[in-house]
């Protein structure tokens, strides 16, 4: 026992433990501050570029002038397309896993897969889409390609979401449900589906937001390097901006004069994948602290 | 392994308190009896003056009992056990104020000399001590065979009853003068055979607490 | 094993066997449960008390090891028959857990849920329903301006009480307790021990409870679970004051535990 007295130099005591909490405060705050540098030197280069014109009209003059709206909007289409593919397979996969499939084994074998479809570089999954989407499905260069080999990527990302968001249902509302004479789809559709769906909502704008900043997937598969016009369909080419900015910055032949243009694009997107990745902190805050159980 | 410790030891106080009772009463009876053989009012008085601690012992087991029941909710073999303890105080105060009552006829008779020698009385005493006696044993050690032979020492203490009847009918009818003496010793009789009924009944409580049955055994 | 219907009996088992995997929970055991009464189940943890009462409605499927033998009739027939109908079976044989769990919407469609199941759309009717299961838990008076609120807005009793007129509003025959006031303060459990005994003169109830008290103060009959095996099963007063086995008796008395 400690003897009463000793109780106040506790400062003393634990000079040691003050140190180490201070080495890995450091190592903690130091991440924070690459991002914020990070942001603020792509911001401070990008903001100049940034204007009504940048935003919304199309690249001109070899896209030294004019603006990146194609990109953008190409982006937007591409990335949601690519959560129409992605969500239905992977919350769908996640349901069957976590609700209905009850083999350890067969559980095991699709969840290695997964994890193993989670590994695989982003450029081998546009080689994939290129054989598959591209040509073997006669898809062409186009919107669809794209969105299924982007929706194949993500797909890791929303089952495994799905899926925690599914154990995190309480088991009780299973329980409650069987024993009131559900059937387990009844359960599931009734009562677990929809005390899952804000996770699962989080787990998708993860998805969205990695869709929209990959380049190498879309690259084999239905990104235009220069198309100043919306795409017309679903089988049509489109720009996109993470592929825009890495022609501006490696690809342009007057790379010094679109620097700046450069800047501009990458905050456009860095801003975009922000704000989707506060979009899903947000709903998952809000879920938080209004759930019941 | 034991896990209602604290409950069964004060379960075991409990029981050593109803013996001490008991024992008291017991106690009670043998000297109320000497103080008659011996016309010693002295003793008779004493009789009379622990009667007052038996009553507060009473009040203290009944308070015991109520307490366990509503602090320890008893089950079973527990409860039965409780349960007994608080009937058969009763009928261990009602034995005891007997007791006093024969210490009372004693004090009544006084110095005066008896009519006839104590021969039968002091028998019923001993008997009923007796029965007394083995139905606490029969308490503390749950053995039904002494509570059975309990009842059965009573038939006896019955017809001795019958008999100092008979015999103390005679005595007044011989000489008017005996009269008051002998209805002191008439009394003195009829309370030892209620002493002999109320440890029957005793025993009665006795072999439900062992098996559970209640069965009536003094028709 | 062939089922008959045995009058005035809910359930009749005999020679139950159940396991988990390689664990035998319950080691063959045989039981009359008779209708319209309350029956208490007793023992100490991991005695198999629970197992036995999930077998009743078979909620016991939704656990992937365990297998059951012997026969479980329920009203003439074998529950674990090859055709039997488990959704069919979970609407006659309600079930109420260890812990209140309302479904996170409203009162309302916590109790409307069952119905709903079965087919009610009509308004009207399941009006009627959600007001007469509330009204037989108690619960009308005091949720009957909030049906709308959800149901994690109620007490930890009121809750429970919930759950219990969602049972009922299935019309159940049977309804499966299990320790259902193991989470609730004392006044919540007296009010749902005052429910059990009005809701017995309409259903069998079977209650597994820790609570050696709750199952003399609630039950007609006990069953005194040891190690999978029932040691003694009868009238809860006999059970409670005279048992007949040594094993109830130490049980009970606390001499072993």
């Amino acid at each position: 026992m400690v003897k009463p007295e000793q109780l106040r130099n506790g400062k003393k005591l634990h000079i040691s433990e003050m140190l180490g909490y201070g080495i890995l405060l450091l190592f903690a705050l130091s991440s924070v501050a690459v991002l914020v540098y990070f942001i603020g030197s792509i911001a401070s280069r990008g903001l100049s570029s940034i204007s009504w014109t940048f935003l919304t009209e199309v690249p001109r003059v070899g896209m030294t002038e004019g603006g990146i709206m194609p990109a953008i909007v190409g982006t937007i289409y591409v990335s949601l397309l690519t959560l129409a593919v992605s969500v239905p397979l992977g919350v769908g996969s996640a349901i069957y896993i976590n609700e209905f499939s009850s083999q350890g084994l067969f559980n095991r074998i699709i969840r290695l897969s997964i994890r193993n479809i989670a590994g695989v570089p982003s450029i081998v999954f546009g080689l994939f889409g290129l054989g598959l989407f591209v040509a073997g499905m006669k898809l062409g260069q186009s919107l669809l390609a794209a969105a299924f080999t982007l929706g194949l990527m993500t797909y890791p990302v929303i089952v495994t979401t799905a899926e925690e968001a599914l154990k995190a249902v309480p088991q009780s509302f299973r329980d409650g449900a069987l024993a009131l004479g559900a059937t387990r789809w009844q359960a599931v559709r009734h009562q677990v589906l929809p005390a899952a769906i804000p996770g699962m909502a989080t787990g998708a704008i993860l998805g969205l937001g990695r869709a929209a900043g990959e380049t190498a997937p879309i690259l084999l598969t239905g990104a235009a390097y220069f198309l100043p016009r919306l795409p017309q369909g679903v089988t049509d080419q489109f720009m996109a901006l993470p592929y825009h900015l890495f022609i501006l910055a490696t690809q342009h032949n007057q790379i010094s004069v679109v620097r700046p243009l450069a800047y501009g694009t990458a905050l456009v997107l860095l801003a975009l994948v922000l704000l989707l990745n506060g979009a899903a902190i947000a709903i998952r805050l809000y879920y938080r602290k209004s759930k019941q159980w | 392994m034991e896990v209602r410790r604290s409950f069964h030891e004060e379960l075991q106080q409990l029981i050593a308190q109803l013996l001490m009772m008991g024992d008291m009463v017991e106690q009670s009876i043998a000297k109320s009896i000497r103080a008659l053989k011996e016309q010693n009012l002295e003793l008779a008085r004493q009789v009379v003056e622990e009667d007052d601690a038996i009553d507060a012992l009473e009040l203290e087991i009944e308070a015991k009992c109520l307490e366990l029941i509503a602090r320890q909710q008893p089950m079973a073999k527990d409860l039965r056990k409780i349960a007994t303890a608080l009937k058969i105080i009763t009928d261990l105060e009602r034995i005891a104020d007997h007791a006093c009552n024969i210490a009372e006829a004693c004090l009544k008779i006084g110095k005066e000399p008896l009519i006839k020698p104590l021969v039968d009385i002091p028998r019923m005493a001993e008997l009923a001590r007796g029965m007394l006696k083995k139905a606490l044993d029969s308490y503390a050690n749950n053995d039904v065979q002494l509570a059975y032979e309990v009842c059965r020492a009573d038939d006896e203490v019955d017809s001795l009853h019958n008999q100092v009847f008979r015999e103390l009918l005679t005595y007044m009818m011989q000489d008017p003068k005996n009269i008051q003496q002998a209805t002191s010793l008439l009394f003195i009789s009829s309370y030892l055979e209620r002493i002999g009924d109320y440890t029957t009944n005793l025993a009665e409580w006795l072999i439900y607490m062992v098996t559970g049955e209640r069965k009536k055994l003094n028709d | 094993m062939t089922c008959s219907v045995i009058n005035q009996v809910a359930f009749s088992i005999k020679d139950l066997q159940i396991s988990y995997g390689k664990e035998k929970v319950i080691k063959g055991i045989a039981l009359d449960i008779q209708e319209k009464e309350v029956t208490a189940i007793i023992g100490p943890s991991g005695c198999g008390k629970s197992t036995f009462l999930k077998t009743l409605n078979r909620m016991i499927d939704t656990v992937p090891s365990s297998r059951v033998t012997g026969s479980i009739c329920y009203r003439g027939q074998d529950i674990y028959a090859a055709s039997t109908n488990v959704v069919a079976l979970r609407h006659n044989v309600g079930m109420v857990f260890q812990k209140p769990n309302p479904f996170p919407k409203s009162i309302f469609d916590n109790i409307a849920f069952g119905p709903r199941l079965q087919g009610v759309r009509d308004k009207q009717k399941l009006k009627q329903i959600v007001e007469s299961s509330l009204k037989r838990t108690a619960l009308w008076d005091e949720v009957k301006d909030r049906l709308n609120s959800s149901a994690f807005s109620l007490s930890g009793g009121q809750q429970q009480r919930l759950c219990i007129a969602r049972a009922l509003a299935v019309e159940p025959d049977v309804i499966l307790m299990d320790e259902p006031c193991s989470a609730l303060d004392p006044i919540a459990t007296a009010k749902i021990e005052d429910l059990i005994e009005e809701l017995r003169k309409q259903y069998t109830i079977i209650i597994v409870t820790h609570n050696m008290q709750q199952a003399a103060r609630v039950s007609q009959k006990t069953a005194f679970f040891l190690t999978g095996n029932v040691i003694e099963f009868g009238e809860t007063a006999k059970i409670f004051t005279k048992p007949k086995e040594k094993k109830t008796e130490d049980y009970i008395t606390g001499r072993f535990g």
